[in-house]
């Protein structure tokens, strides 16, 4: 799923689920390889938790709320706060025990 | 012996492990691919412009092709990074996050890492303003300063990158004189955004939730502070080769795996390709790091051959 600036309060502060975002960039390689893992992770973890992606060159204004200034940077919501935050490339199985947690 | 055991795992997703991995399928080896970054370091490089039969191509664009290739000829790469590795009988067991691993030979793909500079800060501020990743992150710097840490080619390229976005660039070195190609050192002189800072290191990295000054441990027009809002770290990398220690695998005194022209190590077993180890005279390119990876995986074929 694609988060956005105009999406990003309906669709991850105010899950009834924890979401895991993934902000990201074309022009950035890391990125890509983060892409991937995420689209398995969002099959795997479907209908327990939101996992998506969200584009920083597209939505400025969120990745700059929460001060990205590295992609891939992943961050978990919960109840609207970001509860986790990573940089650089995670594994898969890593995000998914984060998401677990919390 | 254990059922579910590979003829070979390959641990690395760079130029060495893919191509590694290309010539066990070809060979028909069964093999697990074990990647923590599928493509390694290669994926930053900008522009790659001597990879031959293809005259420029990003280094995200060409370890894309290679890890497709790859799976096209079968292999299964699985992301996720090896924590240890031990030995039983005559098989290996990698621990990683998904679950034990079991193979009779293994290939240490593992690279190079980042050299950090081991000051207070650096963590804290990770992705916060401190940044490995200058392809990355530069654009997030527009008209903002940044200081990038270093005097080699990597720290040249960052700043001449940097320069494209951010208002004014620091180079701080710990040397005299910029370790850089000439062309570089043109680009850096002629350009007015790119400051050099000689002779002087980073202390420390201050700021609130981000990056806000770095700390010198010389004063620089009469301050020890600098005020930037990013600090990019380019002073090299070192081999990743933590897991390789752990089963006794020789390491020179540089930190290189040391391996024999056939990309053997002193455990068998155990092969090793890339960045990471004494061969190909150290020059440490995409192509090399291929070439190693494809010995290994034929120096592993003929051992499985004459068993």
């Amino acid at each position: 799923m694609q988060f956005t600036d105009q999406n990003f309060e309906a669709e991850v502060l105010k899950s009834d689920k924890p979401v895991l975002v993934d902000f990201w960039a074309a022009w950035c390689g890391p990125c890509q390889m983060m892409g991937s893992i995420i689209d398995e992770l969002a099959e795997e973890v479907k209908g327990k938790y939101k996992v998506g992606k969200l584009n920083v060159d597209e939505s400025r204004e969120t990745a700059m709320k929460y001060s990205v200034m590295s992609i891939p940077t992943l961050i978990i919501f919960k109840d609207g706060k970001d509860v986790k935050q990573f940089v650089g490339v995670q594994a898969k199985d890593n995000l998914k025990e984060e998401l677990e947690k919390a | 012996m254990p059922e579910n055991i590979y003829d070979l795992i390959i641990i690395g997703g760079g130029p060495a492990g893919l191509a590694a991995s290309i010539y066990a399928s070809r060979y028909k080896v069964k093999h697990l691919v074990i990647a923590k970054e599928p493509g390694g370091q290669a994926v930053e490089a900008h522009i790659i412009e001597n990879w031959p039969g293809t005259e420029s191509i990003s280094g995200l664009e060409l370890t894309e092709k290679m890890r497709s290739h790859a799976e096209k000829l079968g292999a299964k790469i699985e992301i996720d990074s090896v924590s240890s590795i031990a030995k039983e009988d005559d098989y290996f067991v990698l621990t990683a996050h998904s679950g034990r691993y079991q193979a009779k030979n293994v290939i240490l793909a593992l690279g190079m890492e980042y050299k950090k500079l081991q000051i207070p800060g650096e963590e804290e501020f990770k992705g916060k303003g401190v940044s490995y990743c200058p392809t990355c992150d530069a654009a997030f710097f527009g008209d903002k300063v940044v200081a990038v840490a270093g005097g080699g080619n990597s720290a040249a390229s960052a700043a001449q990158l940097l320069s494209k976005y951010a208002s004014k660039v620091f180079v701080v070195y710990r040397g005299e004189k910029l370790k850089v190609d000439p062309a570089y050192l043109d680009n850096i002189s002629k350009n007015e955004k790119i400051e050099v800072i000689y002779g002087t290191n980073i202390k420390e990295i201050k700021g609130n939730r981000t990056v806000e000054r770095i700390v010198l441990d010389k004063k620089y027009n009469g301050q020890d502070e600098l005020e930037v809002q990013g600090v990019f770290i380019e002073i090299g990398s070192e081999p990743g080769v933590e897991i390789a220690r752990q089963i006794g695998v020789g390491i020179d005194d540089q930190g290189f795996i040391v391996v024999n022209p056939d990309q053997s190590t002193n455990v068998a077993g155990v092969w090793a390709a890339g960045d990471a180890t004494t061969g190909s005279n150290k020059v440490r390119q995409i192509l090399t790091a291929a070439a190693e990876g494809a010995v290994a995986a034929g120096s592993v074929y003929k051992k499985l051959q004459t068993k």
